[in-house]
């Protein structure tokens, strides 16, 4: 185990909402309100993250270093000036494979158990 | 302003300045879509419910990240942390602890309804600013006075009770059935005094205190109607008080009625002053209205009985001041005292926050150079004087909860409330304000010095700078430390000069090797002389014939013992106008019967003349031993042997002198004593003072003076097994009660003393430390260039002596007035006493020398090529 894997399982279980905000910005970087549209779109609509816990959330996984603001731009024509976007770290990728792994292992002994339908 | 703007006041200001922008964006987004006002309402209050949750979590996710940061910061330096700590604990505890007892005592209002209506009326007879009041003028005030809503009084009273065969004396009080009515209280079992309980002839009643009830009657609820026997007559219980009910002192066990019939009222018992007085003043009338109509009443009984209240006033206080002004200077000297040492804790906490601050200057502009907004590093700041003064808080508690005990050996046991204070919510309150005031207080110092530069500066000069006016805060703050604490220690030495004065004033008796106790000889079984005789006088040899036994006697009443009193008009051949003059301050003296040895017995020396001999016997021609001060008063000069002088009723012919002695306590000047032979009085006459308490000198080290109780008691016992025995206890043990409240008071007070000379001592250090260590490239560059040690250590000292001669000064000043303003409690030891002074300045030199020591011997050793390369 790596030291980088290690210290990701340390942050595990991971809060939902941050689960969903690096999966938001794991392709690409995002602001805030993209990332909201991201999550909300991702979940059809059934998880709509609020300003308040958006940023909150931000404000820890910065302090974590789950993400970073970057200082590049996206392309001047994109860009808006008040926006501020983030970008996942090495860390913060770890740490969301570490969660899907997790959950991977949760839904396997699940579906041992018999409480999943599909593929047995 | 926009109202969703508004409502992100509610986030703290770092992360609304870091995200506010960017959410209202997001929220005026949403509006935009949001479909119709329906929905645009829909949206507010879906935003409400977000943001109060939300903000809530974010305060404490800061709170969380301040406190690691702050707990992290404080492990790196614990000795920073547990100094602060212990400043702030000692401060607030000792605070705490004095606050406790002060308000037990002067603040607390009386436990009764409305307490500011309770006064206490007293007489004012020459040379007595307040004297009880006797029987018929009490009746007659009470008669014509308009002031009040009632009026009674009380007395002290004492019975003796068999149960078991064993007899025992229990206090208690007599008092007029309006008594406890007028007080406001009543009882929570049975029925409080009726008038006709209060009649002459009327039969015995008693009402007993909660605390009685439960260990004499063990706590039966069935105990009203029950009869009980006191001094051999038959009461009958009716009534139980309240558990808080103390009246007037805390040691009083049950109360009796007082029964007065026409002869309490005669003329002659105008000057029989017994009676203590509480009146409720009626609503509306002030004290001042009341005061004038006792004056006027006072006046007309002088008219009309001149001769027996020549001189006599009245004196109303409120019941709430009864506590002594020597009580309540002390108290007040120590709230004085632990005020200084909150302000000596709060100065050396400011002046460590503040050298903290300037030591991390560099990392705070660090931080604040990569982004930390000020607000963010002040609310950081914040949290750490906060945790700090909490922790202090909590451990200060934990010292006044240890301490109040200690202190509650001042609250004087005079007062109608239970003994012993204790650190109650209240004052937990006050304590936790405390802390409170104190972390912002100290917490406010560095946050104004970082939130003042939040630029570079920090970065550009390195941490050397602390800034000339800075500097010169931190020094006036160690200054003010000094000066506090040559007060405090001016102040406990003085009242060391005073209980050493006190204690080597000579009683005129020698305590050591004497056994004392009381036997209260039964009436009327006693009442005849010849019965008592017989008693004193097979008690007296079979005592004398133990071994070990040099001598013994007995006396109406030991020297400052329960009875202090017992003062009689005389007059002397030729001093007509004083034999004329029962109230005059100067013609009365102290009256004690007592059997042959007795002088014997106390080592009170006899200077001429004889003792008392068993041939003074009632058919013989009545004889009287006189003090010294005695024949200093009426025979200046002369020989008094064989002068006479009329007292008690009776033509007395001195016949010795001895020494005086100060029965009223060491530190009261006492009036001259008259010593009567305990057969030269009429059968049933004066009982009061037939002689009852028993002094016993023997050659057995103090160790083993009590081995002798058993067979001195075996002795009493077989003599009459129906006088109680009590009060057994040493001479010298009474003495030292004497001075035992003043042994409190220097020990409490020189606590304190030493705990600001502590902190101070502290703060000293701190300073010079810091000052060391700030100025180490400075030192370095100085040896250099040639500076040699001598040179360094007088510019470290010149600090130091600068520092203590600024404190001293002021701090002498101060001491001289707060020794004036406690006078009182001095001795007689003046407030400039030059060996107390030249101490204090003495400790106070040896304070900043031991506080610079440290940090003079750092700067010694400071290496000039690594303290010039350290940049």
């Amino acid at each position: 185990m790596t030291d980088l894997q290690r210290e990701a399982d340390a942050f595990l279980p991971l809060p939902p909402a941050t689960f969903h905000i690096l999966l938001a910005v794991a392709d690409e970087d995002r602001h805030g309100y993209a990332v909201i549209q991201d999550v909300s779109e991702r979940t059809g609509g059934e998880l709509k993250l609020s300003a308040g816990t958006l940023y909150r959330s931000i404000q820890r996984m910065l302090e974590q270093g789950l993400i970073v603001e970057p200082r590049e731009r996206p392309a001047p024509h994109e860009d808006d000036e008040r926006r501020r976007y983030y970008r996942i770290t090495p860390l913060g990728t770890a740490v969301a494979k570490a969660e899907a792994r997790r959950l991977t292992q949760l839904v396997r002994m699940a579906r041992a158990a018999g409480f999943v339908p599909g593929k047995a | 302003m926009h109202p969703y703007r508004l409502l992100l006041r509610l986030y703290p200001a770092s992360f609304r300045h870091e995200y506010g922008a960017e959410m209202s964006t997001i929220f005026a987004r949403r509006r935009r879509d949001a479909p119709g006002p329906l929905a645009g309402a829909a949206l507010w209050i879906e935003t409400i419910a977000e943001v109060l949750p939300n903000a809530a979590l974010v305060h404490w996710d800061v709170l969380a990240q301040d406190l690691r940061y702050v707990a992290r910061t404080l492990r790196r330096t614990p000795g920073f942390a547990i100094t602060a700590v212990l400043i702030v604990a000692l401060g607030i505890g000792a605070t705490t602890a004095a606050f406790s007892v002060t308000d037990f005592v002067l603040i607390r209002p009386l436990p009764f309804p409305e307490p500011d209506r309770l006064v206490k009326l007293w007489e004012k007879t020459p040379g007595y600013a307040t004297m009880e009041l006797s029987a018929p003028n009490y009746h007659d005030w009470k008669a014509a006075a308009k002031s009040f809503a009632s009026l009674g009084v009380y007395r002290a009273a004492a019975v003796t009770m068999t149960s078991a065969g064993e007899p025992r004396r229990f206090i208690g009080s007599s008092v007029s059935a309006d008594l406890l009515p007028t007080l406001g209280v009543a009882p929570i079992i049975g029925r409080a005094f009726a008038a006709d309980d209060d009649r002459d002839g009327a039969a015995g009643t008693v009402i007993l205190s909660y605390q009685w009830w439960q260990t004499e009657f063990g706590g039966d609820p069935n105990v009203v109607g029950r009869s009980v026997i006191f001094d051999e007559k038959p009461y009958t219980v009716i009534g139980v008080m309240s558990r808080e009910f103390h009246f007037p002192t805390s040691d009083v066990l049950f109360w009796t009625t007082n029964r007065f019939g026409e002869r309490d009222y005669q003329p002659q018992e105008r000057t029989n002053n017994y009676l203590y007085a509480v009146g409720r003043l009626r609503r509306g009338v002030t004290l001042q209205q009341a005061r004038a109509e006792m004056d006027v009443i006072a006046a007309q009984s002088i008219q009309q009985y001149p001769k027996e209240n020549k001189d006599t006033g009245a004196v109303l206080l409120l019941l709430s001041e009864e506590v002594s002004n020597r009580s309540r200077l002390l108290l007040m000297a120590l709230s004085g005292a632990a005020a200084c040492v909150l302000l000596i804790a709060c100065a050396n906490l400011a002046n460590l926050l503040l050298a903290r601050a300037l030591g991390r200057r560099r990392e705070l502009a660090v931080r604040a150079a990569i982004g930390a907004g000020r607000e963010r590093l002040i609310r950081q700041l914040m949290t750490e004087s906060l945790l700090l003064a909490l922790v202090g808080g909590a451990l200060g508690i934990a010292v006044a909860v240890v301490a109040v005990p200690l202190l509650a050996r001042l609250v004087p046991a005079t007062l109608p409330i239970a003994a012993a204070p204790s650190v109650d919510v209240r004052v937990l309150m006050f304590a936790a304000r405390l802390t409170l005031v104190t972390g912002i207080a100290f917490g406010l110092a560095p946050v104004v010095r970082a939130g003042g530069s939040p630029d570079l500066d920090g970065l550009r000069e390195g941490s050397r700078s602390g800034g000339g006016q800075k500097e010169r805060l931190r020094s006036a703050l160690v200054v003010a430390e000094i000066v506090m604490s040559v007060v405090l220690l001016v102040s406990a030495g003085l009242l060391i000069r005073a209980l050493l004065t006190v204690q080597s004033i000579d009683p005129g008796f020698k305590p050591e090797g004497v056994l004392t106790m009381r036997t209260e000889l039964p009436m009327p079984a006693y009442g005849r002389v010849a019965t008592r005789e017989a008693f004193y006088s097979r008690v007296l040899r079979e005592i004398r014939a133990v071994p070990g036994v040099t001598s013994a006697g007995y006396v109406s009443f030991l020297p400052m013992g329960s009875m202090r009193g017992g003062i009689f008009p005389v007059s002397v051949k030729g001093d007509v106008e004083a034999a004329n003059d029962t109230r005059r301050a100067n013609n009365v003296a102290a009256i004690r019967y007592v059997t042959p040895g007795y002088f014997e017995a106390m080592a009170i020396p006899l200077k001429r003349g004889r003792d008392i001999g068993a041939s003074d016997s009632r058919d013989r021609q009545f004889v009287a031993v006189v003090s010294e001060s005695f024949v200093r008063r009426y025979w200046p000069g002369e020989d008094p042997i064989g002068r006479h002088f009329t007292f008690a009723f009776a033509d007395r012919e001195v016949v010795g002198v001895v020494a005086d002695v100060r029965f009223r306590g060491l530190e009261r000047e006492s009036e001259p004593q008259v010593y009567l032979s305990s057969m030269q009085v009429a059968d049933g006459a004066i009982t009061f003072y037939s002689p009852k308490e028993l002094a016993v000198r023997t050659t057995a080290p103090p160790a083993t003076l009590a081995t002798l109780v058993p067979g001195v008691r075996a002795i009493i016992r077989q003599a009459d097994p129906k006088v109680p025995i009590t009060r057994v206890q040493m001479l010298s043990d009474m003495v030292d009660l004497e001075t035992a409240s003043r042994s409190v008071q220097v020990r409490v007070l020189s606590a304190f003393a030493l705990i600001a000379f502590v902190l101070a001592g502290i703060g000293i250090h701190g300073l010079l430390s810091f000052s060391v260590s700030q100025r180490t490239q400075e030192i370095g560059v100085r040896m250099a260039l040639g500076a040699q040690s001598s040179d360094i250590l007088s510019m470290v000292l010149r600090r130091s002596v600068v520092l203590a001669v600024a404190g001293v000064i002021p701090g002498v000043a101060l001491a001289y007035a707060a020794g004036r303003s406690m006078e009182a409690l001095l001795a007689g030891v003046k407030p400039a006493d030059a060996p107390t002074l030249v101490t204090a300045v003495g400790l106070s030199v040896l304070m900043t020398v031991l506080g610079s020591l440290a940090p003079t011997l750092r700067a010694l050793r400071v290496d000039p090529i690594s303290a010039i390369r350290t940049e």
